[in-house]
């Protein structure tokens, strides 16, 4: 019998009763939240249960909500589960003035680059993380570039004086 | 000591190992990466992997573009198979408005995916050859990576960064001149990929260099994130294709290649099988387009208006064309609110898009799943205890390519 998102669904409530909230389809996935002190229990029921299996982890990445305020920065974990060939998709907030996350890098080894990389542009910190530093970034960079208080820059701008890209300036 | 001496760093002299800094430019890096490589003898005590050298921001530049302006962006992830990721993305746009594709833009698709397939594999296997020595193989099949290009040239009018297709379909219809390449294509490679196979598959010194070398097992890769020959090699028969079929590929009739010990030559024989099996697809492919009939044969798009550019002389004689072409071009359509995750089978693994909308005319979110960037972190694995020269062998079998492990 094929795993049906009802089924993932009823399992996590019995399980975890009012902390999983946020229950939706997302074309076809299943979506759902829980707070981020239970993303390690969440992520370990999902990959031990014997019905569920989601024991591949397909991607993991930030994204930044300014405007909900006190749960700013969101996790958001894909999960796949080969033997019911089944995915889902479950997100943690966290809170901008302190944005920590448990890791997943003792359940998936491919957290770990993935967690390196939230890190990198949202400025997430995954508490446990062997070895959590800038990965496609400098090391001396001191902003989190993804987040949504970085525009990209105004095409029109005046006010750099950069005149090898014929912006503004004076040719000398 | 005198000032002009040059200063070794701390504990330098008593150290036993070797530091060796491999990359970003060593020719056998094939792409700006670094490893920074403990060496004991030529015995491998670890590896340090650096990237991002060639990091250009495509997450941030994708939330002031429309859709149609990021295919451009996906050109640039894996440039060896720019049309695969073309049609991921214009797949997960689709998803995400809802638009339904004929069965004919299907077939032309996976046509153009297969193609891609082939020429990404094609290189990946030629260059493991020139990193075990033997350059001819790779001079050879260049010719018929051509022979690909070309049919891309005249589907799109691009060879290697195409930005093939547009939301809804192709941007015209296939020529017969395609076809006609297509043609000779299929006629030409599959002697020339045995004499290729013959050069290397039974071969000694190759066989030496890649059995048991970087090799991992099933339970591993998977903790690892591994997809794709990569996944395959180690025994697992995970193909989105299979698993999750988009763009009809329920239709076809194929098998999966695995290997079992996950090394590189077993990463080698699953590529070299997936050529073959990438040939039988075009050629059903190919058969299916030929049995469309009258109108059905003219059909290359979606009738999706309101993100398929109409044709020219509409735009010039048609209001809503008109509107249509404008709002395209501006980029002023807004998209539906949604969040959606597609991925595709690429040339090095699953390839996924997880875009949320909140109603603008860009993403507010876009995120590349680049299959290689996450299963180069188990490099270090692969290599420990192991000599310099599997090193290079391993990171080539892995088909790592810089621009999209770094976005």
């Amino acid at each position: 019998m094929a795993l049906t998102n009802d089924t993932i669904q009823q399992r996590l409530q019995e399980k975890f009763g009012e902390s999983v909230s946020a229950f939706r389809d997302s074309h076809g996935m299943l979506e759902f939240s829980a707070p981020r002190e239970l993303n390690l229990k969440v992520l370990n029921f999902l990959y031990d249960d014997a019905t569920l299996q989601f024991q591949f982890l397909t991607d993991l990445t930030g994204v930044h909500y300014p405007s909900n305020k006190g749960n700013e920065l969101a996790v958001v974990y894909h999960l796949h589960s080969l033997k019911q060939n089944s995915r889902l998709r479950f997100k943690v907030f966290a809170p901008i003035e302190n944005p920590e996350v448990y890791t997943a890098t003792g359940l998936f080894s491919a957290a770990n680059w993935m967690e390196r990389e939230t890190y990198d542009f949202f400025g997430i910190l995954f508490v446990g993380h062997p070895k959590l530093k800038r990965i496609l970034n400098v090391d001396e960079m001191d902003y989190f570039p993804l987040r949504k208080e970085f525009p990209l820059e105004d095409q029109t701008r005046i006010d750099k004086d950069d005149e090898m890209f014929g912006r503004g300036g004076t040719i000398k | 000591m005198s000032e002009q001496h040059i200063k070794l760093p701390e504990g330098s002299i008593e150290k036993t190992t070797t530091t060796l800094n491999l990359g970003p430019t060593h020719p056998a890096t094939h792409g700006v990466m670094q490893n920074i490589l403990e060496l004991d003898g030529e015995r491998i005590v670890s590896a340090d992997q650096t990237i991002g050298y060639i990091h250009r921001a495509f997450e941030k530049l994708a939330e002031r573009r429309p859709l149609a302006q990021i295919t451009t962006l996906t050109d640039r992830l894996n440039y060896c198979s720019a049309p695969l990721n073309n049609m991921g993305w214009h797949m997960t746009c689709e998803k995400l408005l809802g638009v339904q594709t004929p069965k004919r833009v299907d077939y032309l698709r996976v046509i153009m995916m297969e193609l891609a397939r082939i020429s990404d594999h094609l290189i990946c296997n030629s260059i493991m050859g020139v990193d075990a020595g033997a350059y001819t193989g790779f001079l050879y099949v260049m010719q018929y990576r051509e022979l690909i290009y070309e049919i891309y040239e005249e589907v799109c009018g691009a060879r290697l960064t195409t930005n093939m297709g547009r939301i809804g379909g192709f941007e015209r219809n296939f020529t017969d001149k395609a076809f006609q390449k297509l043609e000779k294509f299929l006629e030409e490679y599959p002697p020339a990929l045995k004499e290729f196979e013959n050069m290397f598959q039974r071969n000694r010194i190759f066989m030496d260099r890649t059995m048991g070398v970087g090799g991992i097992a099933a339970e591993r890769a998977l903790n690892y994130g591994f997809t794709g020959p990569n996944l395959r090699a180690a025994g697992v028969d995970y193909d989105v294709r299979v698993q999750n079929p988009y763009s009809s590929y329920q239709d076809f009739d194929f098998i999966i290649p695995v290997g079992s010990t996950g090394d590189c030559y077993d990463r080698w024989l699953v590529r070299e099988q997936e050529m073959w099996q990438s040939l039988s697809i075009l050629r059903q492919a190919y058969q299916k387009i030929q049995s469309f009939k009258g109108a059905e044969a003219d059909v290359y798009h979606a009738d999706t208006p309101a993100y398929y550019l109409p044709e020219k002389k509409d735009v010039y004689t048609k209001m809503e064309a008109l509107i249509y072409h404008f709002k395209i071009i501006m980029g002023e359509t807004e998209i539906p609110v949604g969040e959606v995750y597609h991925s595709i089978e690429a040339g090095n693994g699953e390839l996924g898009f997880y875009l949320i909308s909140d109603g603008g005319r860009s993403p507010y979110r876009l995120h590349f799943r680049r299959p290689c960037f996450i299963y180069y972190q188990a490099y270090e694995e692969l290599v420990k205890d192991s000599m310099l020269s599997d090193a290079i062998m391993t990171m080539s079998s892995l088909n790592l390519i810089a621009g999209e492990m770094d976005a």
